[in-house]
């Protein structure tokens, strides 16, 4: 202590430095993180882990005698010479399904954010009032819906859009209308929550500007929006790339996706190592496609 | 009448029962700084929407250069405006912000334009800036440049040096003031800051409850106001309730408390009746005793109940025997001794620096006796 008393005499009263934080205050930004960190870890980051040890184990192994570690790298190239039609399937359902989405969601979320005034809070209700029932149970209702006997595909069927014997049920259509459906929420929410934030005077500035009301819309509501966009599209397409049950309850083995070949051969085929693989590989190409639009769409500018 | 004036024709704007702006008619010519000052909520601001276009007026005409402007779309008006909150992109550089309006015209030779006006609002090299990246003043500059780019036929200006500080707004005031200059457009300022209106326009509107109160140059309007709003928005005034008592020649005499005055009948807006006498502060001197009045003055006595000394004058508050308070700025010349508090004194003023207007009958003293804080 004398020695403190000392060097604080030396520089005098005013230069003695600010005393350091507590240990607890600079702890806790990492207390903080604690709890998210362990779930993480416990349940994404090893089962990850154990996933891709996995994806290399001999394929000749089974459930009954064990996996024996081989490298089996092949096991991918395996996979993907086996089932790309069902990668690019999946991939094409997807991205019509987010483009449905984004076509359908963003007048939505555009009318909720900017023209709804005091029904504002009973329409982004209504957006998510879909999800008080299982995401299974709506599923299984579409099924209904476009069942063959339903009243969807008579009146289709009496406009003549669908021949007489044609069908929605069963057809690629139908999968990819159901994940448009289950998937919408996800492209509104974040949509409404850019377009809520749009400052009005912008568009007051641009129309007085000489900016149409159409011109206004593409060079300013529309990019001051593309963080929703970026974001619903992301959120929409993920997803529903790695979605089986619209595929297993809407459609045939015909419309297959990633994610049914995945299910079956994990729970039907009790192919492990392959299982594994298509997981890591649909991760994989998921990645790198997102890190290329996100790269594209340029979003960290407008933020 | 010119061929790029701006003439609003029984102008009204009604928001269901409330009325903002209440039949204002007024001509402001082409090249003409003009300002429509007034407390907030007067109408002022819906009036230049109006202009703009941004607001569509309930009844009344805009017309500009004699061709009625009233129902064009805001996009289709050769107006610009700065707006009081800037409005400027976000999303796009300073650059792009100023070259907005002419790409949406498709005019070409973007590139000079824009560095030609950037260096008049003295902003070159800002360009790939974004606006998150510039000061209140840089940003307000970047939002006139945007405006002035397109060469509007007039250009609106809603309170832009509202968010700055004092000193950056008096620089803008010689700014805008210079650029108003070298470009030559009619520029319509809205404000609240009689100040700002004084020094820039040539043309002042005074309003108040969406009617135009009175219109002139500011010191036309300063010297002799035609309401007491007026005279009291527009600096301080004393005004002493009194009643007209007849008129002896050029003079109108008014009696008030008990003491006869007289006002010079070109300084009276209204001949008869119920009256307030007018006087500024900086034009009441004060003396020690009537004796020393010089001859030709009139005057009130008084006792001095408070003063405060700004620097450039001192201001004295002057309790009369009826028991008001009328208000005098002495200026700091040296010449004059300051007065303690509790003196007993004369106010006194020259007759042709005051003025004469209708008072509602009933109505008292209207003089605002409130001290200048140092600014």
């Amino acid at each position: 202590m004398s020695v403190v008393g000392h060097i604080g005499t030396a520089v005098g009263p005013h230069e003695t430095p600010p005393p350091p934080p507590r240990k607890g205050r600079r702890l806790l930004p990492y207390l903080l993180l604690l709890p998210g960190g362990l779930w993480l870890t416990i349940f994404f980051a090893v089962p990850a882990v154990q996933l891709a040890a996995t994806s290399l184990y001999d394929p000749s192994g089974s459930l009954q005698q064990g996996y024996a570690m081989t490298w089996e790298f092949g096991n991918y190239a395996d996979a993907l010479s086996a089932y790309w039609p069902h990668f690019l399937r999946s991939l094409l359902y997807a991205g019509i399904a987010t483009l449905l989405c984004l076509l359908l969601g963003y007048p939505l979320a555009y009318a909720i954010a900017q023209k709804a005034n005091r029904f504002k809070n009973l329409m982004l209700v209504c957006v998510i009032a879909p999800f008080f029932t299982s995401f299974l149970v709506r599923t299984l209702a579409w099924k209904t819906i476009l069942s063959d006997n339903g009243w969807l595909v008579g009146v289709l069927r009496d406009i003549g859009i669908l021949g007489s014997d044609g069908r929605l049920l069963a057809t690629s259509a139908a999968v990819v209308l159901g994940l448009t459906y289950n998937f919408l929420p996800f492209m509104v929410l974040p949509l409404y929550a850019s377009l809520d934030r749009l400052d009005g005077r912008l568009l007051e500035a641009a129309n007085d500007l000489y900016a149409s009301p159409a011109r206004a819309f593409a060079k300013v509501t529309l990019p001051l929006s593309m963080p929703g966009v970026v974001a619903g599209t992301l959120l929409t397409f993920i997803p529903a790339a790695g979605d089986y049950i619209n595929a297993e309850l809407l459609g045939t083995p015909n419309q297959y996706m990633i994610g049914n070949v995945i299910d079956s051969a994990f729970l039907v085929r009790l192919d492990y190592p392959q299982a594994a693989a298509l997981s890591f590989l649909l991760m994989a190409i998921i990645l790198a496609m997102v890190f290329v639009y996100v790269k594209r769409s340029g979003t960290d500018e407008v933020l | 009448m010119s061929k790029g004036d701006l003439r609003l024709v029984n102008l009204t704007k009604r928001f269901g029962v409330f009325t903002a702006v209440d039949d204002i008619s007024l001509t402001i010519p082409q090249g003409g700084f003009f300002a429509l000052l007034g407390a907030s909520g007067c109408g002022k601001t819906t009036t230049l929407r109006m202009v703009a276009g941004l607001e569509e007026p309930t009844s009344g005409k805009v017309l500009l250069g004699g061709k009625d402007i009233s129902r064009l779309r805001p996009y289709k008006r050769p107006v610009n405006t700065v707006f009081q909150s800037y409005a400027l992109f976000p999303h796009l550089d300073v650059f792009e912000n100023v070259a907005f309006g002419l790409r949406r015209r498709g005019i070409g030779d973007i590139r000079s334009q824009v560095e030609r006006m950037l260096a008049l609002v003295q902003l070159e090299g800002f360009g790939k800036r974004r606006p998150a990246q510039l000061s209140g003043g840089q940003q307000q500059r970047v939002a006139l440049a945007r405006a002035l780019i397109n060469h509007p036929q007039v250009l609106l200006l809603d309170e832009p040096l509202g968010a700055l500080d004092l000193k950056l707004r008096r620089q803008m005031q010689i700014e805008l003031k210079r650029i108003q200059t070298e470009v030559g457009l009619t520029f319509v300022h809205v404000t609240h800051d009689q100040e700002e209106a004084m020094t820039m326009a040539d043309t002042v509107a005074v309003m108040n409850a969406g009617r135009i109160e009175q219109l002139g140059a500011p010191a036309e309007i300063y010297e002799f106001p035609s309401t007491p709003f007026v005279a009291n928005f527009l600096g301080q005034s004393n005004l002493l309730a009194g009643e007209v008592a007849g008129r002896s020649g050029d003079e109108v005499l008014i009696s008030a408390y008990g003491s006869r005055f007289s006002v010079p009948a070109g300084r009276c807006r209204v001949v008869d009746g119920n009256v307030y006498l007018g006087v500024r502060p900086e034009k009441l001197h004060l003396a020690p005793n009537t004796d020393s009045v010089p001859s030709g003055h009139q005057w009130v006595t008084g006792v001095i109940s408070d003063s405060s000394y700004v620097g450039v004058s001192t201001q004295y508050l002057v309790r009369t025997p009826w028991g008001t308070e009328v208000s005098a700025f002495s200026s700091n010349a040296g010449v004059h001794a300051q007065v303690p508090r509790g003196a007993h004194v004369v106010a006194y003023w020259r007759p042709d620096h005051a003025f004469l207007l209708s008072r509602q009958a009933g109505a008292g003293d209207a003089t605002q006796p409130l001290l200048e804080t140092v600014p």
